[in-house]
């Protein structure tokens, strides 16, 4: 007896960095950038939400643009940049954003905190001191069912003002 | 979800030789916003995604010296709002790219792919009907299969489109759409981000040097037909009347009589045409007051 085996698509070979550093795996060409990074790379700070892009929860940044990981397949990263929540913190400490989430208690059950850090995060490197509206409409992708988005939104703006 | 290959070509050629090649069990994919999630919701059975962001006449904005300009079909919300010529001078389009989804999905989501997905209630497609915006298509077969086809008759249903196998959007193309124009687009979400249009409409004007009659109109309404709706009597009521609220009255009832919406977990029959009036009348406002800058 044999077995029959149904060939599948062939793997994708994939060079990127993640988080500053270089990265070079193998990904099944319909896996998603989400799944990519937790179970081939191995970082599971980003969560998996909805799945169809309308919670935010698996947020990261492409190329400096923030984006839902479960809309992006792992293979189109080769030869571009992705940063996760993983990346924020330094030696140093925590970045200042995840310093505001706790002291605002910006996080309950904490499955969109990742999402919300890295969409904030992208929010404030390319404007340093957006107001509320700003603040809340950026955010708007990113979905919380325990907050009530006011701690999170008050977390980013003590972040924006430590920052400065 | 069916395991499919990822292509990723950068020609035109290729990418058409991809997708004839395949037929249904191939999909095209700009940013994926819609794809991926029919994708993994068994739309079809795919066997390939042709990545067609690699490809550089689908991922430019060509801005030509008539005035008009040619939008990449992968080009990015972001990257369109973010254009100041578009800005400048297609403002009724930057009213739907920075509404489309949040900024995660603006950084991917393209307007040839809310066109290419066919919804009726995509944001994307009423304003480039308001804009005569025409889409460059190619196919099998090279130069020869080229051909152009009005955005007001590329969807043919919910869904579908005049695309036939191996045929790419290769751009929206808009031309220059002149002086004493304006045109703008509006929606009725109940949230205030991050929702699909209950209604929405996408109108445009062309007004006399005095800006006081108009002389063109296009009005277009979503999610209120199997296709994007453009609505000939709410032109004809406009075209060659002076601007007045009784004329624009007149264009907004015709607009709610013209649309034949379902209702659904989104809204009634009744609300929609409702909205229907409602937001053109306020879009015919909202164009004649960019037209006069």
């Amino acid at each position: 007896m044999t077995t029959q085996i149904t060939p599948g698509p062939s793997r994708v070979h994939v060079r990127t960095t993640i988080n500053g550093q270089a990265h070079e795996f193998l990904v099944p060409p319909y896996m998603s950038l989400l799944d990519t990074l937790r179970e081939i790379v191995g970082l599971t700070g980003t969560k998996e939400g909805c799945l169809d892009g309308n919670c935010g929860a698996c947020t990261v940044s492409l190329d400096g643009r923030i984006v839902d990981s479960c809309l992006v397949l792992g293979a189109e990263i080769n030869g571009k940049s992705v940063e996760t929540v993983e990346g924020m913190a330094t030696a140093n400490g925590l970045h200042p954003l995840q310093q505001a989430f706790l002291e605002e208690a910006a996080l309950q059950c904490g499955i969109c905190t990742p999402g919300f850090l890295v969409a904030a995060k992208g929010l404030l490197d390319n404007e340093p001191a957006p107001d509320e509206h700003r603040i809340r409409h950026w955010l708007a992708g990113n979905l919380c069912r325990c907050t009530g988005y006011d701690k999170i939104v008050r977390a980013v703006q003590k972040a924006s003002a430590e920052m400065a | 979800m069916h395991p499919f290959a990822y292509e990723a070509p950068t020609t035109i050629d290729a990418a058409v030789a991809l997708l004839d090649k395949h037929g249904d069990r191939a999909r095209p994919i700009a940013g994926g916003t819609d794809v991926l999630v029919q994708a993994r919701a068994n739309r079809w059975d795919l066997d390939a995604i042709v990545d067609v962001k690699n490809i550089p006449e689908l991922t430019e904005i060509s801005h030509y010296p008539d005035g008009s300009v040619a939008i990449g079909a992968a080009v990015p919300c972001y990257q369109i709002y973010e254009d100041q010529k578009i800005r400048d001078n297609f403002p009724g389009i930057i009213d739907a790219v920075e509404m489309i989804g949040g900024i995660q999905i603006q950084s991917r989501a393209a307007l040839g792919g809310n066109l290419c997905n066919s919804s009726p209630s995509a944001d994307g497609i009423c304003p480039l009907i308001a804009y005569n915006a025409v889409c460059h298509i190619a196919g099998p077969g090279g130069d020869d299969n080229h051909r152009d086809v009005a955005v007001e008759d590329f969807c043919t249903g919910p869904g579908s489109n005049v695309l036939a196998r191996g045929e790419i959007l290769v751009s929206v193309v808009l031309p220059n759409p002149g002086d004493n124009f304006g045109a703008a687009y509006e929606r009725f979400i109940p949230r205030n981000e991050m929702d699909i249009a209950v209604a929405g409409a996408g109108v445009s004007v062309k007004l006399n040097a005095a800006g006081d009659k108009f002389e063109a109109a296009r009005v277009a309404l979503a999610a209120v037909a199997p296709v994007p709706l453009v609505v000939p009597a709410a032109e004809a009521a406009l075209v060659g009347n002076s601007v007045s609220d009784d004329v624009i009255e007149a264009a907004a009832k015709a607009a709610g009589d013209a649309a034949s919406p379902i209702a659904d977990m989104r809204g009634t029959i009744d609300q929609r045409k409702h909205l229907s009036a409602v937001l053109t009348r306020r879009m015919i406002n909202q164009a004649v007051a960019r037209a006069r800058g």
